[in-house]
């Protein structure tokens, strides 16, 4: 068992847990955030990714551990239905989703893309960013046509 | 009535505020209490014999509440997984199916058939377990070839050359006389490439047994609860169908690969009374890859008669279909129902003969995938047809325009049993290449051979048929179900309306489309209308989503229920209004007399229902509440036209397409936002069959793409933006005249985008996926 203290969506959690738990089943079955979802488990769907230390993740394929001391953000923290992120908005606003399982990831990993931006990012670059987060349903035009649209408006604030 | 919210709006979707805050309710994401895990023992051999399971080690290890083997749920009296399609063969006699054990007994048939599940209080202590669980196998020649699995050696006992029919359709002499006459004929040997349908959530179930009241109940990732219930019920004999609740929540996309029963929920819900404790399991990526039905996989020789002039005479289709290892729950209709009767295409071809051969092999079973058989059917039609105009030298677009079945042609019978009751080909058609500047294409094209280009275009003008109906017909043709579809819109006392549908929505965004429509027709705000389904407690027995058939079967249905909530509405408001139903108008949701002031609102009527006090209660029982179980008179035919343009790297094989238009006539549109992403998402799956995916196996039965390092799916970066727009002729015999839309993308673009592949290498065949290595390969020769 490792101990781990670690802070989610703003609140600090302190728990033990088995050495080879994953960072996404602490997300999923500790604190029942299951917002992150887990879609193949080898880190190449992008449906788990949270935001670790500033950084988006893939939190299958992370140990608990290694985000001992950490902060993370999940979908669950970034905003209410009546107070979305942007992105979120975004997302909505477009059809950026069908399903919604992969939604979570996408979002996260859209943020983290933006915010890393020093220059607007073209559609071209957009579906680069996007490489590591399978969509089935959308086709992904209108995931880009939201990224696009949020970049407006987090670039503006 | 025109709003901002009814039929005809880009409404946003009301399911979007969960997912996009993660409070959906994906069956992984459920829990109950003093839950425990299930894992699957899965063969690692393609065809082998089981000699002897040894539990014991696995059964002893701290943690683990039992192991069952397939001889433990046969001896409980848990029957074969059927398939629900009974074909007959040309010569009349019943197609074969083999037993087909949820857990496997005697033999093991593909890799990833199971023999074994280990029930364990955490999944870590379950997959260690299984590690455990010692088989003793006869390994045997796997069958994995379809064109030879004839024969190759026989797998089942009660299947004699591994052949599960031998399928004909249309009027074979007519169809030799027709090329017999012929001045032309083409031809083309065709493989429809096996694909993985993948949808992103894995499938999982989580089932819970009350000793109690010996009520089960079953969540699961199914495309048709009611269906899942019925078989588990009725024919597997898991519990009596009062018994048995089954729930799908929130599902994360299906394809068609979460139509079907499958063995996983299957032992899981038997297992939970065994073990008197919830059980879960969740599929890993790579059981997704080993378990979930697998699509298309075709061999076809194909051949097209012409006179001269480009008329088509006759069409000559004979096909090999794999059905993998067993019979999954509708892979029979997919070759022959779905298939051979949407070999008409958009055109009047006089004769056409298609025979088709379903058979066995070591492989996952196939069955439905987003187009199931229609896809495979356009993609003979239209590659022979596109292949003839090039061998006639004829433009492709004028040989499908002197084709075309007219719109003065409606209502068309074509020769492979089908009758088309409307449609207009030349205006999808002629939008779509002014979308796509086709009248300029040679000069693009100049201008990419001046840059060491390669460039080409390619068409494709599909034709589905979707709400796969009338019940009648398909039972007489074979089906084991019927295919109505029910609803029920349930008035509430203030007037706000729950509405219970027995389709199922895994990324449609029904709880949207089906609100407008009810919305629209009483004059209710959108907001005010609530969309439940996926439960079998709480909707009539329906049958669920998939064909494209939830808008025009269910949506029919909650159209007719909201009719009869009109109906009775008058009624009460002619009381209430001192008048006759007659003379009671109904519009934008408030009732009226002709040249009076006076009205009722929809909600004054609604509550006059429930606390009916001023209610004609000698005439009328109380309350505001009606069912409807809606039966289609006929399919629904959509159809459109794909255009795809590519733009090829001769150095490295390397596909661009820099141009894809899709134009679909889906009859009436309720939410036009919905749709088109229906047809982006459609449209992709279709470029990832022709350009990216394939599922593979070696001569030993292995699967080589069995994750996503080997089977590439399309990413953000492999596909364009598309330029989608519809026309409209609304489905004559249904009340919404809609048609649906939710294949079309994957039938119409596979053949479009092969077709401009082939025009921009010039060459007449190309075997699918045209990856970059198959594209070098045919420019080089190497």
């Amino acid at each position: 068992m490792v101990d781990i203290t670690i802070t989610v969506n703003g609140a600090s959690h302190s728990l033990s847990v088995p050495d080879n738990t994953l960072l996404s089943d602490l997300l999923r079955e500790n604190l029942r955030l299951t917002g992150t979802h887990i879609g193949c488990d080898t880190s190449q769907c992008g449906s788990c990714t949270v935001e670790l230390n500033g950084r988006a993740v893939k939190a299958c394929t992370l140990l608990a551990a290694q985000a001992n001391n950490g902060s993370v953000t999940t979908i669950e923290g970034l905003g209410t239905p009546d107070d979305l992120h942007p992105m979120q908005a975004a997302f909505r606003d477009n059809h950026a989703l069908q399903c919604g399982f992969c939604t979570p990831g996408m979002i996260m990993t859209a943020i983290e893309m933006i915010n890393d931006a020093t220059e607007p990012l073209s559609a071209d670059q957009i579906r680069a960013g996007l490489e590591g987060n399978y969509c089935r349903c959308t086709g992904y035009q209108n995931i880009v046509k939201a990224v696009l649209a949020a970049q407006t408006q987090l670039r503006s604030a | 009535m025109t709003t901002n919210s009814g039929i005809g709006a880009s409404v946003l979707r009301k399911e979007d505020a969960r997912f996009i805050t993660g409070t959906g309710g994906y069956t992984d994401d459920l829990s109950l209490p003093g839950q425990v895990y299930c894992v699957f023992v899965r063969s690692p051999h393609a065809r082998a014999i089981i000699k002897s399971v040894d539990t014991s080690d696995a059964e002893s290890s701290e943690g683990v509440l039992a192991v069952f083997t397939g001889e433990d749920l046969r001896s409980d009296g848990i029957g074969d997984l059927p398939c629900g399609w009974m074909v007959k063969s040309k010569d009349g006699s019943d197609m074969l199916a083999p037993s087909h054990p949820a857990i496997a007994t005697t033999h093991v048939n593909y890799v990833g058939d199971i023999y074994a599940m280990v029930i364990a209080d955490t999944i870590e202590t379950a997959k260690d377990a299984a590690e455990l669980v010692e088989a003793d196998f006869e390994i045997l020649t796997p069958v994995v070839d379809v064109a030879s699995a004839t024969t190759a050696d026989q797998i089942h006992e009660n299947v004699p050359h591994n052949q599960c029919y031998d399928w004909e359709l249309g009027d074979s002499a007519a169809t030799e006389a027709a090329f017999a006459n012929a001045t032309h004929v083409t031809s083309l040997y065709i493989v429809n490439n096996r694909l993985i349908p993948n949808a992103i959530e894995p499938r999982a179930a989580l089932g819970n047994h009350d000793p109690a009241s010996g009520l089960y109940t079953l969540y699961t990732t199914s495309q048709n609860p009611h269906l899942e219930r019925l078989i588990l019920a009725a024919f597997v004999n898991v519990a009596p169908e009062a018994k048995l609740h089954v729930i799908s929540p929130d599902v994360g996309g299906g394809f068609g690969s979460k139509i079907f029963v499958y063995a996983e929920e299957t032992a899981v819900i038997w297992a939970t009374a065994k073990v008197g404790r919830p059980i879960k399991w969740r599929a890993e990526r790579i059981e997704s890859f080993q378990a979930d039905a697998h699509g298309r996989d075709h061999v076809t020789h194909a051949e097209l008669a012409l006179s001269g002039d480009g008329d088509f005479l006759g069409l000559r289709v004979k096909t090999i279909a794999n059905m993998g290892a067993y019979l999954s729950t509708f892979a029979s209709s997919v070759p022959t129902y779905l298939y051979g009767t949407l070999l008409s295409g958009q055109y009047k071809t006089p004769a056409i003969h298609v025979e088709v051969k379903s058979v066995f092999t070591n492989t996952v079973p196939v069955d439905a995938y987003r187009g199931a058989g229609r896809p495979e059917a356009t993609y003979v039609v239209e590659r022979l047809v596109e292949t003839a105009a090039r061998e006639l030298g004829v433009d492709p677009v004028e040989i499908r325009r002197r084709n075309f079945i007219q719109p003065s042609d409606f209502p068309y019978e074509t020769p492979v049993a089908l009758t088309y009751d409307t449609g207009d080909y030349e205006a999808s058609l002629a939008r779509a290449l002014n979308l796509a500047n086709y009248s300029e294409f040679a000069q693009r094209r100049n201008e990419s051979e001046a840059n060491g280009r390669k460039r080409g275009i390619g068409f494709s003008c599909y034709i589905e048929a979707c709400g796969l109906a009338p019940s009648q017909v398909a039972l007489s043709l074979g089906a084991g179900v019927g295919l109505f579809e029910s609803a029920e819109v349930r008035v509430d006392v203030t007037g706000s309306v729950t509405v219970m549908t027995g389709t199922h929505s895994h990324g449609q965004g029904h709880e949207t489309t089906f609100a407008q429509v009810v919305s629209d027709k009483l004059g209710i705000p959108f907001e005010n209308v609530t969309v439940v389904h996926g439960d079998t407690s709480k909707s009539d027995y329906g049958l669920g989503t998939y064909g494209s058939r939830s808008l025009a079967v269910g949506g029919s249905a909650i159209a007719t229920a909201t009719d009869k909530v009109i109906v009775k509405a008058k009624k009460i408001a002619a009381h209430m209004l001192n008048s006759t139903e007659e003379r009671v108008s109904f519009d934008e949701g408030i009732f009226k007399i002709p040249d009076s002031n006076e009205s009722l609102s929809f909600g004054e009527v609604a509550f006059s229902a429930y606390v009916p006090g001023n209610f004609p209660i000698e005439e009328l029982e109380p309350g505001l509440s009606e069912k409807a179980f809606y039966d289609p008179a006929n399919f629904t035919y959509p159809a459109g036209t794909h255009i795809c343009e590519v733009e090829m790297d001769p150095g490295t094989g390397t596909t661009k397409i820099v141009s894809f238009v899709a134009v679909d006539d889906f009859g009436t549109v309720i939410n036009p936002m919905i749709v088109e992403g229906q047809v982006h998402g459609g449209i992709t799956q279709g470029i990832g069959q022709a350009l990216l995916e394939h599922g593979v196996y070696d001569a030993d039965g292995q699967l080589l793409t069995g994750s996503y390092m080997d089977y590439t799916m399309p990413r953000a970066d492999d596909v364009p933006d598309f330029i989608v727009d519809t026309t409209v002729t609304p489905c004559t015999h249904n009340p919404l005249g809609a048609k649906g839309c939710g294949e079309a993308g994957a039938i119409g673009a596979t053949a479009a985008v092969m077709n401009a592949i082939t025009n921009a290498l010039e060459v007449k065949e190309l075997a699918m996926p045209a990856t970059a290595e198959t594209v070098w390969r045919a420019l080089t020769g190497e």
